[in-house]
């Protein structure tokens, strides 16, 4: 009988615990909308892409405690593409036509993004992508938050050809062997070329991914570097290779002021458990650091920090740090609010269309535009040089926002493309 | 004598003068050719306290606070021209940024400063610093420091670096000697010199400089090929590390252990587990030699505890046993991310075994590898006692050839099994603690090393310790030649379609068991 009773009233309370559930979800689902978070939480990816879904709940956090967008909380729906590239697109479709997000923040290989660039422009979907890429690519369904080659790439090489950069006349472009380092080292042999750099001159070295020891590429840079004039290093190497590569430079005594390398993937993130005290000088070529003083920065640097600590986040709770991917994510989702606000609609047509002219005072301490047609954001660039304690001291920037170009003029036949997606369309 | 005198004149000179504000405020604020004038101007000013102000201009010490330069190191604050104490510290601080160019032009001056310094030891490094290439701008100070010096071996190097400056002398018989003292040189740096000099219109200079750059680069080729080799060496120490674990659980006891990567992977964990207590207490440096024996033991418990809960339900039965050990490789992979995150964790070299030794200015070796080639010598040579000298080696080869037979005349068998995938676990555990020294420490370490580890042990010859040593090495040396000529990507897939040759020609290995059973 007691039991009975027991049981009865657990189903009594579970039944009017389920009522006042659902009025509270009934009443919230009045003022929601769901946003995707496509980012792999794990497999090879997670190391550089489990912070960007943390930074993006933060923000998601940030905007529903201020109201939200129009009026309605954020709810993101945070689904695990595991490092698969056919899995991206599986759960892209999901959360698509399943959870119909209004708008999704993910991707970070170029090899995923073009695995999910199908289904969003069969679905209309809206992606923010907010890693540096390639270019070669406008989509009237992505906005693109990280840089395009001319937003990186080109300004880090004129530097290093430059008096202050070390006058460097000799060119190693060292990448790992997939699309982008491909694409871009391409770009910047053109580029080197137009600025009469001979082929004997650049030297192209490829490694399979998760390559893990440098010790004959090095010796090879050294070989080449003794042949003659100022030489320094392109690094397009990605993931977690760069800390064998940069152990192998310090232990080798490959110093910056002989050699510079100048990377385009190596951040704070990938510096973390490097000992950086043989790398200083080397450069690193980004829109922002986590070392700029602007009180944009220190205002999300600090909010990074209170998040990571009050989220128990693995690695940031005791050394938080921010990169540029973080960066261009934060970016992203309040440029898509304000788009939103604009617009006064969560469809994606009339999104996309506010989008063109938006800007945001960005945390690399300029004021970040969405470029009016191209997709693409006008950024700042910047070149640090790695410090001792794994930060990067800013040596050069920018004098103000570089507008992208994604189809580089350096690529043969890129000068048919047009840099819009609305007009391409109208093309076809 | 001169040397010191000069010394002391400038002691003299001593604490009373500051330095001269203008210039130093030039260094803080001017752009990059005002401040590299300011480097030559405060080294032309002689004054003690310059090597004071580079040293910290190159260390990024220097800070502004308005029109003030500040050395400002931890708390404590100086002024930079004056050196005296500045306390309390403006709240309101700049650092002065020092990019590659004005860094190293501080470290010339530093060096050209330290050429007459009291020690050998500071003149040694300054000269050795200066050696590879000279701006001209230090070139007063070489020759005196030439002058003055009495040490052969700094002498030589002096030498050279002037050779080196009057290669671009007007003299022609001064050019002439400076190339044949080049000639000589063993150091990198004066090949692009040479190789310019053989363009010179001047026949006679042609020919001499021909003869010297032959003579350079037939030096370097040497260090070239000795750090191929080593390369290699170090390559196939590694492999061998990581599969000798393999060969025993594999090669002796005929199990396919999937998981043997994660084996690995639990070894370079416990080592990261124990750097993190050592740091604690204060230890770093050191952890290491606790690090060895503890990744053996929690890896080979781990391996024990396998072998007793799952394996040995499985022995005959390959296919099996494949799958189970597939299954909880994924099991360990996901445990250590659950309990360790999925990121890589940081594992850092002690002091002892970072930086390399410089053998010859186109060649250094890394202490890292060294340590491991010198540790995976002495694990091989462990392993070989043990199996050769010791009773359970006895039992283990026993049990090996023939297990009934073993059984009948009272080996343990099943202990036997126990211990020797234990320790084959444990050598996994040390291969571990090993790599983490050289790579990434992560959840996925281990599936980098599965395939090589097989690759190793089928090439040698399943059942032989000593093939495996031999395909290590050879596959070592292939990898690395291939990489030279034809770069990591195809090297990587040659290395692979030799071996299916191989194997296909050969599915013995290189090494056949020799018995009555085969």
């Amino acid at each position: 009988m007691k039991r009975r009773t027991f049981v009865k009233q657990l189903a009594l309370s579970v039944a009017i615990a389920s009522i006042g559930m659902s009025s509270t979800s009934l009443y919230a689902q009045q003022k929601t909308v769901k946003v995707g978070v496509l980012h792999s939480l794990s497999g090879t990816m997670a190391i550089s892409e489990t912070v960007l879904k943390d930074v993006a709940l933060m923000a998601f956090e940030e905007i529903n405690a201020k109201g939200g967008v129009m009026g309605a909380k954020i709810e993101p729906v945070v689904v695990d593409p595991a490092s698969n590239w056919p899995l991206f697109a599986e759960k892209a479709r999901q959360l698509l036509s399943q959870d119909k997000v209004a708008a999704t923040f993910g991707c970070w290989t170029s090899v995923s993004r073009k695995s999910v660039l199908p289904v969003f422009e069969e679905l209309n979907g809206l992606l923010y992508y907010p890693v540096q890429y390639e270019g070669e690519e406008i989509s009237k369904n992505v906005f693109y938050t990280g840089a395009a080659p001319n937003q990186q790439a080109i300004p880090a090489v004129e530097y290093l050809m430059s008096k202050d950069g070390g006058n460097a006349k000799r060119w190693v472009l060292l990448g790992t062997d997939y699309v982008y380092p491909r694409t871009t080292n391409k770009i910047l042999r053109a580029f080197l070329k137009s600025k009469g750099v001979a082929e004997a001159d650049i030297l192209e070295e490829y490694t399979p991914f998760g390559h893990s020891d440098y010790q004959t590429i090095i010796a090879k840079i050294k070989k080449f570097a003794a042949e003659g004039k100022r030489t320094a290093v392109v690094s397009t190497i990605n993931g977690d290779s760069n800390v064998p590569f940069y152990k192998e430079l310090g232990n080798q005594g490959l110093k910056a002021t002989d050699v510079p390398v100048v990377a385009f993937s190596v951040g704070e993130e990938e510096l973390r458990g490097v000992d950086t005290k043989p790398l200083v000088g080397h450069l690193a070529a980004w829109n922002y650091f986590m070392s700029i003083k602007a009180p944009a920065n220190d205002e999300f640097v600090k909010k990074w920090n209170a998040y990571a600590k009050a989220k128990n986040i693995a690695g940031h709770k005791d050394k938080p740090l921010t990169n540029d991917p973080m960066e261009a994510t934060y970016i992203g989702i309040y440029m898509w609010k304000q788009a939103v606000e604009k617009a006064k609609s969560f469809d994606v047509a009339k999104v996309s269309a506010a989008m063109g002219g938006q800007s945001f005072k960005a945390p690399s301490g300029i004021t970040s535009t969405m470029d009016a047609k191209n997709h693409h954001l006008h950024k700042a660039v910047f070149i640090g040089e790695i410090k001792a304690d794994g930060q990067f001291n800013v040596v050069w920037k920018t004098k103000g926002p570089v507008k992208a170009q994604p189809w580089s003029p350096f690529i043969a036949g890129n000068e048919k493309k047009i840099d819009a997606p609305a007009l391409m369309a109208a093309k076809k | 004598m001169r040397r010191l005198l000069v010394l002391l004149c400038l002691l003299a000179a001593g604490r009373a003068w500051a330095l001269d504000p203008a210039a130093v405020g030039r260094l803080a604020f001017g752009d990059g050719d005002e401040r590299i004038a300011a480097i030559g101007a405060l080294l032309a000013s002689g004054e003690p306290r310059v090597t004071e102000v580079l040293q910290a201009f190159a260390a990024g010490e220097l800070q502004t606070a308005g029109e003030r330069v500040l050395i400002v190191r931890g708390e404590e604050g100086f002024d930079a021209a004056s050196g005296q104490r500045v306390a309390p510290l403006p709240p309101e601080r700049e650092d002065v940024v020092a990019n590659n160019r004005l860094r190293s032009a501080a470290q010339a001056a530093l060096a050209s400063l330290k050429l007459l310094a009291p020690e050998r030891a500071a003149r040694l490094e300054a000269a050795r610093a200066l050696s590879g290439s000279v701006d001209p701008a230090t070139a007063p100070l070489l020759r005196k420091a030439l002058e003055v010096e009495g040490d052969g071996e700094i002498r030589a190097l002096l030498a050279m670096a002037v050779a080196s400056l009057d290669l671009a002398s007007d003299d022609r018989a001064t050019r002439l000697a400076a190339i044949r003292m080049l000639g000589e040189s063993s150091n990198a740096a004066v090949q692009p010199l040479l190789a310019a000099a053989v363009k010179d219109p001047d026949a006679e200079i042609r020919s001499a400089a021909k003869l010297s750059l032959i003579e350079v680069e037939g030096r370097l080729k040497w260090g070239e090929i000795l750090g191929l080799l080593f390369a290699g060496v170090s390559l196939g120490s590694i492999l061998m590390l990581a599969a000798l674990g393999l060969a025993i659980t594999y090669g002796l006891m005929g199990v396919i252990n999937m998981a043997h990567g994660e084996l690995i992977m639990i070894g370079a964990y416990t080592a990261y587990v124990v750097q993190n207590a050592f740091r604690s207490m204060g230890l770093f440096e050191w952890y290491l030699l606790a690090a060895v024996p503890a990744s053996f033991a929690v890896a080979a418990l781990v391996g024990m505890l396998l072998e007793r809960s799952v394996i040995r339900w499985l022995y005959g039965r390959p296919l099996e046993t494949l799958l189970a050990t597939w299954g909880i490789s994924l099991v360990l992979i996901q445990g250590v991310r659950t309990l360790f995150g999925a990121q890589n964790v940081p594992v850092e070299n002690p002091a002892w075994v970072s930086g390399g030794i410089a053998v010859m200015s186109n060649l250094t070796l890394p202490w890292n590898r060294i340590a491991i080639i010198v540790f995976a010598a002495a694990v091989l040579a462990a392993i070989g006692l043990l199996l050769a000298r010791t009773r359970l080696g006895l039992f283990v080869r026993g049990v090996t050839q023939n297990r009934e037979m073993a059984s009948c005349v009272g080996v343990p068998t099943a202990r036997v099994d126990t211990l020797a995938f234990g320790l084959g676990a444990g050598l996994a555990g040390l291969a571990g603690c090993a790599l983490s020294q050289i790579g990434n420490v992560g959840p996925d370490l281990g599936q980098g090393y599965i395939v090589d580890s097989f690759l190793v042990v089928v090439f040698g010859g399943v059942g032989q310790l000593g093939g495996t040593v031999y395909a290590a090495l050879m596959l070592g040396f292939a990898n690395k030649f291939l990489e030279a000529w034809s770069g990591a990507v195809i090297a990587k897939i040659v290395v692979l379609v030799f071996i299916v040759f191989f194997i296909q020609s050969r599915p013995q290995g290189l090494f056949a068991l020799k018995g009555r059973a085969a």
